[in-house]
């Protein structure tokens, strides 16, 4: 083997398991978005849609702003998970329920609600 | 002029964060010119209809409801109650006065001996209380039909709560009930004044927030919500029946009926509405 067919060779497989870690990834993350909005639409859960407009949800309020681009107003996921988290960091007058610091839900349960939210 | 110029900025800002500072007349002044500003369309008196009084469709609805009142019996049951002599002899006039119309607008009061905000069904408790009767549950039944019955009597004239200034524990019993009003609590960590304040006039699902001046014209309210409980045949509630619902949503523990938190908290919550038409009772969602 030259040393151009080794780099080959190993360019590839480097390339085949990036694919299949890809894989991987959107097949977990099309689960977690699916999972993330039931815990965003339950009403014992998040609730979201009592005070966010979100596609695809009926009945929506309108106390805060609709959950639309949210990659573009969230490009760091660490900032909407902080959000969902405890909104009240950002100001301490807000309504939005405190999801993570008042144990409404559970820390998976955020990140779900997170991959979800991100996707819209 | 320095409590002239904070004033206004309370009005304009955050309607809650003066308490020191601002009197009962200040609120008042801080509240109405607050709504004027996010509802300029809607007259003074119109807050006496909730949230009926911001949406059409919602007055609609509510209009026809009104045509066939469900509460007639109940009231007339109310009035029966009200005559109904106690075991010694005595009635409820002889705490309340002979002339059931000037009732309902004496609470509630301060009870400056007892130091203690007294509320219209709180009173009613006591004087059967006092007369060896079985005291009635007080958030809703008969003493509901009692109270609405008085608060039918006293329909056109207007809610009136004066806080006398002049006496420290009056005062102390108003700010604890403001103060109760604008923090937040329970799991959902939402004040009443984000709800009714606020973020008054908005939709939270199906349900439009009212504002907080005029929410207690009507009470006790029949609502639809409590008739259906009972398969239609009671939905009437007192004020601080109401309260609990309010606590219950944001996963709040409710306090105790008649306590000093939700007594002082009617304190409050009640002259917020001062000026506006007494028109009970009334039905709501
Ligand atoms: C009771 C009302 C309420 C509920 C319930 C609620 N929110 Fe909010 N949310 C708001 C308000 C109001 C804002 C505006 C920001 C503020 O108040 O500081 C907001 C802001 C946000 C933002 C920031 C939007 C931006 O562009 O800055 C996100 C993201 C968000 N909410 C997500 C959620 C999710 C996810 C849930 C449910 C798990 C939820 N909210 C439930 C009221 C609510
Ligand atoms: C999560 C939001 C929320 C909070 C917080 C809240 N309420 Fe309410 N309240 C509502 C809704 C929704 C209704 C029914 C629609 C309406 O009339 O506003 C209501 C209705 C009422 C009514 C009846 C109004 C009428 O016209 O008959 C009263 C009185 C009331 N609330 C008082 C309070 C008080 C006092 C608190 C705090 C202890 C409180 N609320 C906290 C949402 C809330």
């Amino acid at each position: 083997m030259t040393i151009n067919q080794v780099t080959s060779r190993a360019l590839s497989i480097l390339l085949i398991s990036c694919i299949s870690i890809l894989g991987g990834i959107s097949v977990a993350n099309a689960d977690a978005v699916s999972d993330g909005k039931k815990v965003a639409f339950d009403r014992k859960k998040g609730n979201c849609l009592t005070c966010h407009m979100i596609a695809g949800g009926s009945l929506a309020g309108n106390i805060g702003p609709p959950l639309i681009a949210m990659k573009a107003r969230f490009p760091n996921k660490a900032d909407l998970r902080a959000q969902i988290w405890d909104p009240t960091h950002k100001n301490p007058n807000t309504i939005m329920p405190p999801f993570g610091m008042h144990r409404i839900l559970t820390e998976k349960e955020i990140d779900l609600v997170t991959e979800y939210i991100l996707s819209l | 002029m320095k409590r002239l110029l904070i004033g206004a900025f309370a009005a304009l800002l955050t309607v809650g964060a003066t308490a020191t500072l601002a009197g009962q007349s200040e609120d008042l002044q801080a509240l109405r010119d607050y709504m004027q500003n996010r509802f300029p369309n809607l007259a003074f008196m119109d807050y006496a209809n909730g949230s009926y009084a911001l949406d059409a469709a919602k007055a609609t609805q509510w209009e026809s409801q009104r045509d066939f009142p469900p509460f007639l019996d109940h009231l007339d049951e109310g009035e029966k109650i009200w005559n109904t002599p106690f075991t010694n002899g005595k009635g409820f006039s002889d705490c309340f006065g002979s002339d059931p119309s000037k009732v309902r607008v004496k609470y509630p009061r301060w009870n400056a001996e007892a130091k203690k905000v007294e509320t219209l069904e709180g009173q009613i408790v006591a004087c059967q209380k006092a007369n060896g009767e079985k005291p009635l549950k007080t958030k809703k039944g008969k003493i509901a039909y009692l109270s609405a019955w008085l608060a039918s009597q006293a329909n056109g004239q207007k809610i009136n709560v004066i806080v006398p200034q002049n006496d420290p524990g009056a005062v102390a019993a108003y700010e604890a009930g403001r103060k109760f009003f604008y923090t937040k609590r329970g799991q959902l960590n939402m004040s009443c004044a984000d709800c009714h304040v606020y973020n008054s006039g908005m939709q939270a699902r199906g349900n439009l927030l009212s504002p907080v001046i005029g929410q207690v014209t009507h009470f006790p309210v029949w609502r639809g919500k409590w008739a259906r409980a009972t398969g239609g045949k009671d939905g009437f509630g007192t004020l601080q029946r109401r309260y609990d619902g309010c606590n219950k949503q944001v996963r709040a523990k409710p306090f105790k009926n008649q306590g000093d938190e939700y007594s002082n908290l009617e304190y409050f919550h009640q002259s917020m509405s001062n000026g506006l038409t007494i028109d009970a009772p009334d039905y709501r969602e």
